[in-house]
């Protein structure tokens, strides 16, 4: 063995290249690992948008519905209830949905495509209950033209699921992705279909 | 100790249970790229062998994706089973009475090119014949008394033995598919896992080289 | 940047030796300088390891032992690259054997288990039978029909032992013990739910564990005597005038660079298989695996994976009815012919280490064992015969008078060539 006349930036070189070239080499066999922790092609199925069938949805009827393992709620309001959203937005503390709890599409006054109907997560954004559902005034839990109570720590929603002024909740209730495939079906999860009124 | 003297003994000479690999199994033309016979066979499999056989392991949405047949006709003509694209190809019979109509109920065909070979599947398909001995009215040659009727009798008659020779090779060429569906990706991310590897060796070849200078 | 690295290097070897056990075991530990192909595969083995632990912990993720054979498809359809992983994890259960009867052998050339490296071989020989272990185990997960009926005949052969060769127990009770095992080891009357739950537990936390710590052994044991070499010379007994052997080589850079080129050609050989035939031909994951297990009906044709083939035709061929029925003594041979391997330090009395020196007997003998090894292995994966079963009689017979006569008393009877001081390179 000998040191002599070693040629060192030759060696550097091939250091330098062998260890670029393992770098990459190691950055892809890490991608089907991480691509592992994916969703399934299961999980995907199991969380594929839900179609809802509303023709039969009387006017203040609520139709519940499992999607992505949450509740949603499918409301046909009556014209009272809407205009009791105009009533109530003096006592709301995001009555404009400033806040992203929606898609584009549903940042109205209504907060839905059609204004009849309601499309909401049925869980409360303060710590994930779900809201009961009163369809006529309810003045002893503080909801005068009706709307959504959650029976954990008292927060109240209208029927846009926009949240009053001091209840424990922070945020209106979540307004999902979803759009009409027809008249009669409305699809959860998807923006496949129509997403204008 | 008997018992085991018995596995151990006898089970290789138990070698010819049903369906075993007789002088009547010949080559299957199998061609994963041939997005036609794929369909043909995926088409076939639904209409005639799908009122009894499940692929459970397959979902409509990937059969559809990578037969490339679109969705809705996918939901049109090919699934009659269930409402969602992701679900996997079952079907509705009930495997009880199943056992009493065909003697076994019919199994799943998700991995039967794997287990059996594509080979012997398209043999099988090809080798039905008249029998007036058996339930059904035939008999296969490479299955002796298979309790499976022949569903595709008629289809024989009215296309021929030559025609319907394709017809089956395009339906193994589909299970044979649906037994790995993932094969062609495999493939392909081979060639480039082997491409790589060939440009590593260079640099870690010549920097072997370099430092092994020093050693005489 | 440098001083902020070095600081924190020094900050930790203060408190950890890490730069001394990088010196120690990397670049001041000198290995012989005239290593061939066969001392590949050491490393290609850590190489295999460590693929096994890293698909099999993801595999774990994803595999559900109370729903196996479905979780098996649901990770080779559902999981996004479940099938790369799931393949590179059952390709290198295969690859890891291959490349440890190569080192194996490789210990048997050069007679690198003699003095002072008999610890050396024997924790090589414990982690041969870790693996064996945990080959089974892992076999048996996926639940196919191959899984249930190999792990069938291997919970009946561990009731089967003859446990009357033990005094006071006689054939009956004998009987009931090997019943009591068996029920035992499956936690049920048949094979179920509680023996996957049960192996699945072993595969992936109990043996992994030994295994590695059964590693950490063997490299200690090694690195603490020295690597043999192809020569069979001791380089030790030369060294320079500060203490470093003449033909020692640190083994970082040159052996780390050297083994990184090999591992490359290795893992296109890997590759190979994983993306074109990652069932091995059905030996790798064997044909009747693709159906459930099924208690009700045998697969057409029953073989252990290619690697327990030796051991499986010699407990087929031995046909002996003498004291013992032929069966217990099939159980001695199988069990004999891993066992001896623990003592081939002791049953080799050559005076020469490496088949380099040796005379022909030797030689001739060692070929003839490596055929012999292959044949048995083939006739173990293959359906009985009468011609076969003679075969594997002589192979068996074959493979003990390999260590009980040739070892001990082959150079007795030829002549060795004389052993050179120094080692060769790149001779032979």
């Amino acid at each position: 063995m000998s040191n002599d006349g070693v040629n060192t930036s030759r060696r550097t070189l091939l250091i330098g290249l062998t260890s670029g070239v393992g770098a990459v080499g190691a950055a892809a066999l890490a991608v089907p690992f991480v691509k592992s922790w994916q969703p399934s092609a299961r999980a995907k199925n199991a969380g594929a948008p839900v179609s809802v069938d509303i023709s039969k949805l009387e006017p203040g009827q609520r139709v519940v519905r499992e999607w992505r393992g949450q509740p949603v709620w499918v409301v046909r309001r009556t014209d009272t209830m809407l205009e009791g959203l105009k009533k109530v937005e003096g006592e709301l503390r995001d009555p404009e949905s400033a806040v992203d709890q929606q898609p584009e599409y549903a940042r109205n006054s209504h907060r839905s495509i059609r204004p009849e109907m309601l499309v909401l997560i049925g869980t409360c954004t303060h710590l994930g209950c779900s809201p009961t559902y009163n369809p006529n005034p309810t003045v002893e839990v503080g909801l005068e033209y009706g709307g959504f109570y959650c029976p954990c720590h008292g927060s109240r929603f209208d029927f846009a699921g926009r949240v009053y002024s001091g209840v424990p909740a922070p945020t209106n209730m979540v307004v999902p992705p979803h759009s009409y495939m027809s008249d009669a079906v409305v699809i959860i999860g998807s923006e496949e279909g129509e997403t204008s009124a | 100790m008997k018992r085991l003297a018995v596995i151990l003994f006898c089970l290789p000479a138990l070698a010819f249970a049903a369906g075993g690999y007789n002088e009547h199994v010949e080559s299957a033309p199998i061609n994963l790229k041939d997005r036609v016979s794929l369909q043909n066979g995926a088409k076939l499999f639904v209409n005639y062998c799908m009122g009894c056989h499940s692929l459970k392991y397959l979902r409509y949405e990937r059969m559809a994706d990578d037969l490339g047949i679109p969705h809705d006709m996918t939901m049109e003509n090919l699934n009659f089973t269930s409402e969602r694209i992701g679900d996997p190809m079952l079907n509705a019979m009930d495997p009880k009475l199943a056992e009493q109509w065909f003697g076994a109920a019919p199994p799943d065909l998700t991995l039967t090119a794997r287990l059996r070979t594509s080979d012997w599947l398209y043999s099988y398909l090809i080798n039905f014949y008249e029998d007036e001995s058996r339930p059904y009215g035939y008999n296969n040659r490479v299955f002796p008394l298979v309790g499976m009727p022949h569903v595709m009798a008629s289809l024989e008659k009215e296309l021929g033995e030559e025609a319907f020779r394709e017809e089956m090779a395009d339906l193994t060429n589909f299970l044979t598919y649906a037994a790995e569906p993932m094969r062609l990706e495999r493939e392909r991310l081979g060639v480039y896992v082997l491409i790589f590897l060939f440009i590593m060796f260079w640099p870690a070849y010549f920097l072997k080289k370099e430092y092994w200078k020093d050693v005489h | 940047m440098m001083g902020l690295l070095n600081r924190t290097v020094d900050w930790v070897d203060a408190r950890l030796p890490v730069v001394n056990a990088f010196k120690k075991h990397m670049s001041e530990y000198y290995a012989p300088k005239n290593f061939n192909f066969m001392y590949y595969f050491g490393v290609f083995s850590i190489v295999v390891l460590v693929n096994q632990l890293l698909t099999g912990i993801w595999l774990t993720m994803f595999y559900s032992p109370t729903d196996a054979f479905d979780s098996v498809e649901y990770i080779m359809r559902d999981v996004q690259y479940g099938w790369l992983i799931r393949y590179m994890h059952a390709v290198g259960a295969s690859m890891f054997f291959a490349v440890v009867y190569m080192h194996m052998f490789r210990g048997l050339m050069y007679g690198s288990y003699k003095p002072p490296r008999e610890l050396v071989w024997i924790f090589g020989m414990l982690i041969y039978l870790a693996l064996m272990a945990e080959g089974f185990l892992g076999y048996v997960l996926p639940w196919g029909n191959m899984s249930y009926w190999g792990a069938q005949v291997i919970v009946s052969l561990v009731g089967a032992v003859p446990y009357d060769i033990i005094p006071f127990i006689d054939a009956k009770e004998a009987k009931d013990i090997g019943e009591a095992i068996a029920t035992w080891v499956r936690g049920d009357y048949l094979l179920s739910d509680a023996t996957v739950n049960k192996f699945f537990a072993l595969h992936v936390v109990l043996i992994p564990i030994v295994l590695l710590a059964l590693v950490v052994l063997h490299i200690l044991a090694l690195h603490e005597v020295g690597s043999n070499n192809p020569d069979g010379v001791e380089i030790k007994k030369n060294k320079d005038e500060n203490g470093i052997p003449v033909d020692g080589i640190p083994f970082h850079p040159y052996y780390t660079v050297k083994d990184l080129a090999g591992i490359i050609v290795f893992l296109a050989v890997f590759a190979v298989i994983v993306f074109f035939f990652p069932d091995g031909g059905g030996y790798f994951i064997e044909r009747p695996n693709f159906e459930p297990a099924n208690p009700l009906k045998t697969p057409d044709h029953i073989a252990p994976v290619w690697y327990y083939g030796p051991y499986y035709a010699m407990l087929r061929a031995t046909t002996l009815d003498f004291i013992f029925d032929a069966k217990t003594w099939g159980l001695f041979a199988m069990g004999g012919a891993i066992a001896i391997l623990f003592v081939v330090p002791w049953l080799d009395r050559h005076p020469v280490k490496s088949i380099r020196y040796k005379g022909w007997i030797s030689k001739v003998a060692m070929v003839i064992f490596a055929i012999d090894f292959l044949v048995l292995g083939y006739l173990g994966t293959q359906p009985g015969s009468p011609l076969k079963t003679a075969i594997a009689q002589i192979g068996t017979l074959y493979y003990f008078a390999y260590f009980l006569v040739v070892l001990p008393f082959a150079h007795r009877f030829e002549t060795s060539k004389p052993v050179p001081e120094r080692v060769t390179m790149g001779g032979h």
